[in-house]
């Protein structure tokens, strides 16, 4: 039916189109019916992207290759999750993907808010049908997923790559996060068209940057591990432009999430964090950009790609259209109070500010800077690790740091004296730990002491957070300590809910020092019987084995482990062939030591057939499943932080509910 | 293929009387406006931020002394403005609240109570 799927995509256009001119006439002239009729336009068009969505996905399941994009994407012997999930595995169906999402969180921000916030909404309609006209033009002219051909037998197959059971998750992640941070963007445009000055914009969309943070994170750590245990190359981040790509507008975001504190509490950073909100979507839409324009293989291959030109200029358009307006209503946006003390919690969101932008527009150069150089002198500069890892020490070490100091000073300002109160167990125990570590041989790296020191000093700045707050809370309602701690927490989730995405992010820095810093990396090529040793662990090559599997040929190595003499247990590493895609893929083999936190990983990077021996890198990596054991912490701040608060709610209702009775003085 | 046609046609007859609902739902409004806040709305918007926000300001004060992140000195310097900046915003806000509790009804006339998108 790829006549439903047109159709269904043209409507989506028009009526994304109608809900950006009619909500923008109707914005302009106050109409009430017209603005509520552009509304329902930006229902209607989540109701057609469903059913685009649903015709793809139809055809995906029942392998029907009259679709170019289905035959194009799967094979009859791919396992159905796969297929599937071939639906954001091509350009055309993940910019689908992009626009179910976008026209879901339209319907959805507006429905919510329209009683809320109704003369926000009514320019929020406009914003949102106008990005929704992009992405469904886009659909409908330049990529369709709809395009039909004559039936082949079998289809090309899915990048083996992408057959992974973390690919039925990162893409839609990281998409949840990228189309979520339109919101923001729309809701910061709408204050500003309809020139609202006050924060109800930032009310309004609290939980939508939350969230669609939450999920870039998320999106970003499941990319990672599946770099791990899919590439085959031992990492999980290699600075890649399309690892970047999802960075950049959570760095962004993250810089959001602070600084939108200080303009909470002290009515200040107006400017800033609307631009911070504008660089954050611009930023997920140059990702997007990034991943589908083919501008990463080569700058022909985008001027030559047909989605390319149209994402530059859209690109252009919103940057200028935003700052444009931003400048206009500058007046609006001006601070009525001053920062009073360099030693202070909005000081130190200041800081951090600074480095995450500066980090995230060093990447940004990073990224671009290839790209700029083959367009200017015709031969691509490649911008490797070093450039990268530079910058994250630079600024990341500091930020690491500031996210201990930030939470034990006080707003406004503190004097020396509570300082040094505050911060002494913390100061002692980073100082304990850097200690402890000279003392036990991890001196091999002074940034690795440093790290982990740092690391020390804001987990112990969390729990003082913790046990001061829980304490406090108990003398004061005289209730026992464990209610207390409940109740701390309850009653002010997004400060609690961050110190614990802040833990997340110590034991993503621990795991990273010591998976790189302290990593053993071996390689030889083994005959049968001949054994490596790296680290603790020697590893003996047996003999290899061929198998059939679903839609690969299996080609294992049998390896025995050993620790201390003791067989330990034997891993499968090897490579698989796909006949229907004809590409190989390598299979990592992974024993994970959890007491320890480490991972011994063993990867076959040949297998030669003359004499039946394997050119096998083995890697032992400290303390690399703390990184995924982050992402669980992660995950539980976050919905801490996300949780709905009904106090505050019922606050926040009453202080915008008195504007619409009030009567003229 | 006819099927597919005529799932597209349902599909779009749905959108447009989707669409078009408000104007079928009221052909002849009585009136067709979406309330602005006026400035005095607007300033009073502020005044309560201004007011939520030295009233939080005061909380946290109150809090970050007792767990000893601020010292009796800072204490003592910062309670004061904040105090009166509440004070201040409470103070501006009061005559209007009073006035809409006297006169729940004074909506003007001449235009419809807030309906907002609908």
């Amino acid at each position: 039916m790829p006549e439903l799927g047109r159709a269904a995509l043209v409507l989506c256009l028009g009526l994304s189109l109608y809900a950006a001119a009619a909500g923008a006439f109707a914005a302009r002239t106050r109409r009430r019916r017209l603005a509520a009729s552009a509304a329902n336009a930006l229902y209607a068009s989540f109701g057609a992207a469903v059913i685009a969505s649903l015709v793809l996905a139809a055809a995906l399941l029942r392998h029907d290759f009259t679709f170019s994009y289905v035959a194009g994407h799967t094979s009859r012997e791919l396992p159905v999750a796969y297929t599937l999930s071939a639906f954001w595995g091509g350009q055309e169906g993940s910019l689908l993907l992009w626009l179910l999402i976008l026209t879901a969180y339209a319907a959805a921000a507006c429905a919510l808010n329209r009683r809320r916030a109704p003369d926000l909404v009514l320019w929020v309609v406009p914003v949102l049908g106008g990005v929704a006209s992009f992405f469904s033009f886009l659909l409908v002219v330049v990529a369709s997923p709809f395009g039909t051909q004559p039936p082949p037998l079998d289809g090309s197959g899915l990048n083996p790559a992408l057959q992974n059971p973390y690919m039925l998750a990162h893409p839609p992640m990281l998409y949840l996060g990228y189309v979520g941070l339109t919101v923001p963007f729309a809701f910061a445009m709408g204050a500003l068209l309809s020139r609202r000055a006050d924060e109800r914009w930032i009310v309004a969309t609290r939980r939508w940057t939350l969230g669609a943070w939450a999920f870039l994170g998320v999106g970003q750590l499941l990319g990672a591990h599946w770099a791990y245990v899919e590439v085959g190359w031992g990492g999980y981040y290699a600075w890649d432009p399309v690892e970047n790509a999802a960075l950049m507008p959570w760095l962004a975001a993250t810089a959001f999430l602070h600084s939108v504190m200080v303009q909470e509490k002290k009515g200040m950073l107006k400017v800033w964090n609307v631009l911070l909100v504008i660089l954050a979507f611009g930023l997920s839409l140059f990702g997007t950009f990034l991943t589908r324009s083919g501008i990463l293989s080569s700058i022909h291959s985008f001027t030559e790609g047909s989605i390319g030109p149209w994402f530059v200029g859209f690109i252009a358009v919103v940057t200028a259209f935003s700052l444009a307006l931003v400048f206009v209503r500058l007046p609006l946006l001006r601070a009525r109070t001053k920062l009073e003390s360099p030693i202070s919690r909005e000081a130190t969101f200041l800081y951090n500010n600074l480095l995450l932008v500066a980090l995230c527009l060093t990447i940004l150069w990073g990224v671009i800077f290839p790209i700029l150089s083959e367009a200017v002198r015709g031969e691509a500069s490649a911008v490797r690790g070093p450039y990268y890892n530079f910058f994250l020490r630079s600024f990341g070490l500091p930020l690491l740091l500031l996210m201990g100091i930030g939470p034990l000073i006080a707003w406004r300002r503190s004097s020396l004296r509570a300082l040094r109160r505050t911060f002494a167990w913390p100061a002692a125990t980073a100082v304990a730990t850097g200690v402890i570590l000279l003392a036990t041989g991890a001196g091999s790296s002074l940034l690795g002491v440093v790290a982990y020191s740092f690391s020390a000093f804001v987990l112990a700045s969390i729990v003082v957070e913790f046990a001061l707050g829980a304490s406090a809370r108990s003398s004061l309602a005289g209730e026992s300590w464990p209610v207390a701690l409940a109740s701390l927490v309850a009653r002010n989730r997004r400060r609690y809910g961050g110190y614990v995405v802040h833990a997340a992010v110590v034991l993503l820095a621990v795991g990273i020092a010591g998976s790189s810093i302290y990593d053993t990396v071996r390689e030889k090529t083994l005959r049968p019987g001949q054994t490596l040793q790296v680290g603790r662990y020697a590893v003996t090559y047996r003999n290899s084995v061929e198998r059939r599997a679903a839609n690969a040929q299996e080609f294992r190595a049998l390896v025995d482990v050993r620790r201390g003499g003791q067989l330990i247990g034997r891993m499968q590493p090897g490579r698989n062939w796909y006949p229907a895609e004809q590409q190989a893929s390598s299979e990592m083999a992974i024993r994970r030591d959890w007491t320890r936190a480490e991972d011994l990983d063993l990867i076959v990077q040949r297998f030669n057939s003359s004499d039946g021996s394997i050119e096998l890198k083995a890697l032992v990596k400290p303390l690399v499943n703390l990184i995924w054991l982050s992402g669980l912490l992660f995950i539980g701040g976050a919905l801490i932080a996300l949780w709905p608060d009904a106090r505050e709610q019922r606050r926040l209702a009453a202080r915008y509910a008195d504007s619409s009775v009030a009567a003229p003085a | 293929m006819t099927l597919a046609y005529a799932l597209a046609a349902a599909l779009a007859v749905s959108c447009v009387v989707l669409v078009a609902w408000p104007f079928l739902r009221e052909p002849e409004p009585r009136l067709d406006r979406v309330r602005e806040l006026s400035d005095l709305e607007q300033r009073q918007v502020a005044l309560a931020e201004a007011r939520d926000r030295s009233l939080a300001a005061l909380k946290e004060l109150e809090f970050d002394h007792r767990t000893g992140k601020v010292s009796d000195e800072d204490y003592r310097a910062l309670v004061g403005p904040l105090r009166r900046q509440a004070a201040e915003a409470l103070r501006a806000l009061e005559p209007r609240l009073e006035r809409t509790a006297r006169q729940p009804h004074a909506e003007p006339a001449t235009e419809e109570p807030s309906r907002g998108v609908e």
